[in-house]
Formats: C-alpha cells, sequence, structure tokens
C-alpha cells in the first residue's frame, strides 16, 4: 500500500512538472509589435546558420558570422531601420530555429528555410529571398544517377530539414538517416553508412567542392524557395521584410551578394538565381 | 596527410581552445551553484521535514532519471513560454545546475548517511542543536568521504557540456563543428584534437583527486 | 498532447524498443568487459595493472559522444561498415566498461585482502581465488552502484540519436520538427525514459536500504 501510494505521488510529480511546462501559452508574444521594439532598440535579431558554407558559417578567425544570407540580413535591417541601425546574429540549427522564433529569442529566421504548407500552419513567410532545389550528392561512379534510383537504398539527410521529408516523396522506398549537421552528414556518406547525400544544391555544391570524389546528380528535383521566417500576427514587421526585399533588388545589392558568395562555385550556376 | 595539417593550423587550434574555455566556464559556474543547491537539498532530503522532504525528493528522482539532453532543450525551448528567455550559454548553466544539483543532492544525502549515526546521537545527547551537529560534526565528515564521487560528478560534466551543442552554444564541440564545417575533411582530425582536449582536462581533475584524497586519508 | 502521443505512437514504440535493446546489450557486455578490466587492475603483475588503468582512463575521460562518433565515422572507413545503432552501441560499451571497472575494482578492494592471501595459501591459483572468494563477495557489495551505471548507461543512450541509431530522442528530434510541437514531443520522451529508469533507480534504493 505505502509503495503504491509511492509510486502515484512520484506520477502526480511528473505531471505536475508536465503542466508547469506546458501549461502557460505564450501568448504575450503574438500581442508585441516586434517592429515597433526593433525600431526603438535599432536591432533586429536574425537566427543564421553556423555551419552551412556560402550561406552561415561563422568564421573561425574571428568568431563572426559570415556568408549570404548574413549579408542579406544586414542588407535588409540596413533598408528597414535605417542606415545606424543593427543586426544581431543567433546561431540556430534546423532543429531549433522554428522554436526559438516561436519563443521570440529570435525575431526573424534566414536560415535555408524552404517555405512549405507545413511550416506556413506554424510561422509565417516573407517573400522568397533565393531559389534553391533538392538535389542529391554521390560518390562519383555510383549506379545512382537520380533520386528515382534510391529506391531500396539509403539516404542521408539532416535533422528538422524538409528535404529528408520530399526525399520520400520521390523515393519512397528509400531508407532515410537524420543526422545532426552537414559535415557529419557528408562524412557518414563517405563512410558508407549511405548511398547518397540529399539537401538543397547549393549547400551540396558547397561539398563538392572540397571534396573532388563526389559529384552532384540528376536534376535538382524540387524547387526550394527560401523564405524569412516569421512569427505569425506580425504583419507590420512582414509588410517591412518584404519592402526591402524589394528595395535590395532594385538597387542591385541582391546580385552584388549573389556574385560575391555564388560567383565562382563550380557545379552550381549563379547566373539562375540572379533577379532583376 | 594533407587534411591534418591544414585542420591544425593555429587558427583552427585557437578556436577549439576558445571552445574549451567556454566549456570550463560553463562547468565551473555550474559545479558551484550545483554543489550549493545541491547540499540544501541533500540536508532537506535526508532531514525527513514532512512533506517538503518528500516533495524535493520526488522532484530530485524525477529529474536525475532524465537525460540530461531533455534537461537542456527544456531550459533552451520551454522556459521562454514562461517569459524568460536566456542566451545559449545562461541556459546551458541553468540546465547543468538543475540536472548536477539533483545527482549533488544524492551524493551529499547518501554521504551524510555513511557518518555514523551515533555521532549525531552522541552530540544531540551532548546539547548540540540538528543544526549544530549538522554543520560541527556531520558534514565535514560527510564531504570528506565525498571527495572523490564529487570530482567524478565534475569530471561528467565537463563531458557532459558537449551534449550543450544541441543549442548551439559555443563550447568545444560546437566550434568543432565549426571547423569542420570550413571543410568537412577536417572532421576526423578535429574529433581527435577534442578528444585529446576532453582528455587532458578531465584526467588532470582526476589526479587532483587523487592527490587531495591521499593527502586527507 | 495525447494526439501527439496516438499519432505518432508507432514511432514512439520502435525509440524506447531501441534504447531498450540498445542499453540491455551495452549492459551485459559492459559488465563482461569492464569485470575483465577491474581484474586487470588489482593482477599482481604490474604491466597488466597498467594495461588496465590506461584502458580505464582514456574512457572514463572522453565525453561519450566523441566515441561513438569514432566509431560512426572513423571505423567503418577503414575497418568494417558497422551502422548507427551498433555503433551507438558499441560506444555506450566501452564508455560504461570503464565506469564498471572503476566500481567493480572499488569492490574487489574493499573484500578484506587476507581472504585472498588465504585462498592463495591453501592452494588456489589467483584465478579460482578470484572467481569463487573474491568477486562474489565483490559483486554483492557493487550491485546498487551497478544498478546506478544502468540508469546512467539508459540515459546516455540518447546519445544515439547523434547517430541515427533509431532510439527514442532520435524519433523525438524526427516528430518534433514535423509537428513543430517541439516542448510537448520532449516531453512525451521524457516520460518514456523515466518508464526505464525510475522504476530501477527505486529498485536501488530498496536494495542499498536492505543491504546497509
Amino acid at each position: 500500500m505505502k509503495k503504491k501510494l509511492k509510486y502515484l505521488s512520484l506520477l502526480i510529480t511528473s505531471l505536475l512538472l508536465v503542466l508547469t511546462l506546458t501549461g502557460c501559452g505564450s501568448q504575450s508574444l503574438s500581442s508585441q509589435n516586434v517592429l515597433e521594439n526593433d525600431k526603438k532598440s535599432k536591432t533586429i535579431t536574425w537566427g543564421v546558420k553556423a555551419d552551412t558554407k556560402l550561406l552561415g558559417l561563422v568564421d573561425v578567425k574571428d568568431g563572426k558570422e559570415k556568408g549570404f544570407e548574413v549579408d542579406l540580413a544586414k542588407a535588409l535591417t540596413k533598408k528597414m531601420l535605417g542606415k545606424d541601425a543593427t543586426a544581431k546574429f543567433v546561431t540556430v540549427t534546423s532543429q531549433s530555429r522554428i522554436p526559438l522564433l516561436k519563443n521570440g529569442n529570435i525575431d526573424a529566421i534566414i536560415a535555408t528555410m524552404t517555405i512549405t504548407p507545413e511550416r506556413k500552419k506554424t510561422i509565417d513567410f516573407a517573400n522568397p529571398y533565393f531559389d534553391a532545389g533538392q538535389s542529391i550528392l554521390v560518390k562519383k561512379g555510383s549506379s545512382v544517377k537520380k533520386v528515382q534510383d534510391l529506391n531500396g537504398k539509403t539516404i542521408i539527410g539532416v535533422v528538422g530539414s524538409n528535404s529528408v521529408q520530399n526525399v520520400k516523396k520521390f523515393a519512397p522506398k528509400a531508407q532515410v538517416l537524420q543526422l545532426p549537421d552537414y559535415a557529419q552528414a557528408l562524412t557518414a556518406l563517405k563512410s558508407g553508412q549511405g548511398d547518397a547525400l540529399t539537401t538543397d544544391n547549393v549547400i551540396l555544391a558547397g561539398m563538392a567542392v572540397s571534396n573532388p570524389g563526389y559529384e552532384l546528380t540528376g536534376k535538382a528535383f524540387t524547387t526550394e524557395p527560401y523564405g524569412i521566417g516569421i512569427n505569425k500576427g506580425q504583419k507590420d514587421f512582414k509588410k517591412a521584410v518584404n519592402k526591402a526585399l524589394k528595395e535590395v533588388q532594385a538597387d542591385g545589392t541582391y546580385n552584388k551578394l549573389i556574385m560575391k558568395w555564388f560567383g565562382d562555385v563550380p557545379g552550381f550556376n549563379y547566373k539562375e538565381v540572379l533577379r532583376k | 596527410m594533407q587534411n591534418w595539417i591544414d585542420a591544425y593550423s593555429w587558427i583552427n587550434i585557437r578556436f577549439l581552445l576558445q571552445g574549451l574555455w567556454i566549456t570550463i566556464l560553463i562547468s565551473v559556474i555550474s559545479v558551484i551553484l550545483s554543489f550549493i543547491i545541491g547540499s540544501v537539498l541533500g540536508i532537506i532530503r535526508y532531514a525527513k521535514i514532512p512533506y517538503l522532504s518528500r516533495i524535493i525528493g520526488y522532484i530530485i528522482d524525477v529529474i536525475r532519471n532524465l537525460p540530461l539532453l531533455l534537461i537542456i532543450f527544456f531550459t533552451y525551448f520551454g522556459l521562454p513560454a514562461f517569459g524568460f528567455k536566456p542566451d545559449t550559454i545562461p541556459a546551458a548553466i541553468l540546465a547543468m545546475t538543475v540536472f548536477e544539483s539533483t545527482m549533488i543532492a544524492e551524493i551529499i544525502r547518501s554521504g551524510i548517511l555513511a557518518v555514523d549515526i551515533g555521532q549525531m546521537e552522541a552530540s544531540r545527547a551532548m546539547g548540540m542543536k540538528l543544526s549544530q551537529a549538522m554543520w560541527h560534526v556531520v558534514l565535514p565528515q560527510a564531504y570528506k568521504k565525498m571527495i572523490p564521487a564529487l570530482v567524478s560528478q565534475f569530471i561528467s560534466l565537463i563531458k557532459d557540456t558537449s551534449l550543450a551543442t544541441i543549442i548551439v552554444v559555443p563550447e568545444l564541440m560546437q566550434h568543432g563543428q565549426v571547423v569542420y564545417g570550413q571543410d568537412p575533411n577536417y572532421i576526423i582530425p578535429v574529433f581527435v584534437a577534442m578528444a585529446v582536449m576532453y582528455f587532458v582536462v578531465c584526467y588532470a581533475l582526476s589526479l587532483l583527486s587523487k592527490v587531495i584524497d591521499r593527502r586527507m586519508a | 498532447m495525447i494526439k501527439l502521443l496516438t499519432d505518432n505512437w508507432s514511432a514512439f514504440i520502435s525509440g524506447f524498443g531501441w534504447t531498450l535493446l540498445s542499453s540491455v546489450l551495452a549492459l551485459f557486455f559492459s559488465l563482461i568487459i569492464g569485470s575483465l578490466f577491474a581484474i586487470l587492475e588489482v593482477m599482481p603483475s604490474k604491466v597488466v595493472r597498467v594495461i588496465g588503468n590506461v584502458y580505464v582512463e582514456i574512457f572514463r575521460n572522453i565525453p561519450l559522444l566523441v566515441i561513438t562518433m569514432f566509431f560512426y565515422l572513423v571505423i567503418p572507413l577503414y575497418v568494417v561498415k558497422i551502422n548507427g545503432f551498433t555503433a551507438g552501441t558499441i560506444g555506450l560499451t566501452i564508455y560504461t566498461s570503464a565506469f564498471i571497472a572503476e566500481t567493480v575494482r572499488a569492490g574487489i578492494n574493499s573484500v578484506d585482502s587476507g581472504q585472498m592471501e588465504a585462498a592463495r595459501a591453501q592452494g588456489m591459483t589467483f584465478w579460482q581465488a578470484m572467481k569463487n572468494v573474491v568477486l562474489p563477495q565483490a559483486f554483492k557489495l557493487v550491485i546498487p552502484p551497478l544498478g546506478n551505471q544502468f540508469v546512467n548507461l539508459v540515459k546516455n543512450s540518447s546519445v544515439l540519436a547523434f547517430v541515427a541509431g533509431f532510439d527514442l530522442m532520435y524519433q523525438g528530434n524526427a516528430i518534433a520538427s514535423q509537428t513543430f510541437d517541439t516542448v510537448n514531443t520532449y516531453v512525451v520522451v521524457g516520460l518514456f525514459y523515466l518508464v526505464i529508469t525510475l522504476p530501477i533507480s527505486y529498485y536501488m534504493q530498496h536494495l542499498e536500504r536492505k543491504l546497509a
């Protein structure tokens, strides 16, 4: 009897802990106007990648984030809040970016995130800022020539990215392994843990540069428009981002950044992503 | 071979060492905080105060039996629901402290239990209050006995900070990921370098504990 | 939360199964390897003692994550192909065996050394004395700390998530990134872990009290 009581109270403790963790929703956040707050502080906090070459990567020399997305975020910040405004960066992973946005740790996500209908249920997107497409990376001479060849084989992807779910539509019989980051995924491919690595072509192209034994194969089988993620209900902020996006495209800043980061990446045609 | 030479450039090693510094910083702050909180919780649980001891006991048991990875997730993703939005480093310190306090509370409690009950009774019979007997007689002996267990807990804590990578805390493991993010061919040399760094710090600590142990004995 | 649980029931259960399987396998092998190294550490020969010591100190002082990554990424490159589950379980086994070696060695040391000498004096070999006299007593002493090691092992098995080992944490990550319901997903994952770890740690506390 005493033992049963003990277990019962233990269960109640766990449930209470659970309830305190989940009970309080964050209604307060959606009622705040992020744009107004940022205008006051003259800063926008962006979530960027720390480990993705060309797009968002921390530089070991000075510990600063660098890449196309980082530069674009800086340009957008200036357009939105004025020349003296600063962009603050928080490094995120595919796994942590949406929770951090919903929690309000960051104001917006600019971290290789594709606009998808599923994500749109949870967060809002500004207009697309980059047009990637999903592709596969294989060892040179591999029998895999296109994504459909992967049925019955093993594909490696990264946790939290939608490429993992996409690939199941094209090769439903493939087994999918999800690893924590791109470098580990590539090394797993080299170790023979899978037959192909799938993610967006721009990221794969970056990998193929430093690994001559591997190549992108087949055409991109999806279009992956990257969008800036914004919390639901932040209409003013969204409007401001879209307006700033239009401005950086009109004044040529956008194309300059594309040339800077993708101008000489073999296997990736930067002209396809230029915007007039 | 070229990969190894390139991977161990001074810039990369310096970046790893910066990560190691954050690892040590998080570990030291967490161990101090959790030593204090853990001692209080352990004594409360030992003291059998009606209701309070039992409730604290259950909370300790629940937290102690969860993977640390989950506790890290909860502090970073769960707490902001209460309007408290810690940065990654404070979030990691908080998660480590919550988890380690419960582990240390258990070490303290069993340390107190291991001190002969007769001593407690004798001091009480001599007219000491419970708190006095605890402070002057039981705790000094208990802490002495617990040193090896406490040090090995500290070592675990240092190693466990590597899990905080998952929320992008700039500690050693995460800096390792950034280094091999520059060139994925660096991954194996970087893992070897990280293993050596963790080993040097942890092994030095365990040697220190052996020396202290021998001095005390 | 109930909906999350019912929608992803099969993923949670398979994750639970892999976690349990990995933990049991790792416990079994690390008990054997750990005891072996514990005995090496108390052998009369100094060289053997040093070998035992080096093994224990190396694997006790390196994070499990690093050991596991080594088996997942490096071993298949040069030695033999192993998948994430196997690599994770091997990593867990080696890491835990170092801790078990320490625990068992402490147990052996706390058995009165006179007993070893008496057994040897009666004509038993070192191994006979170990097996028949010292180890049975040592194991009785170390059962509660070993139980705690098992609890640690189950919790540490979450490292499998880093190498696509299909365990609870891996499934939790996958579910969280599909449903975007991060906190609730991890609460469910936590409850599944407690189902394994709480009964063991309570049973061990009970044993400890009984033995004391």
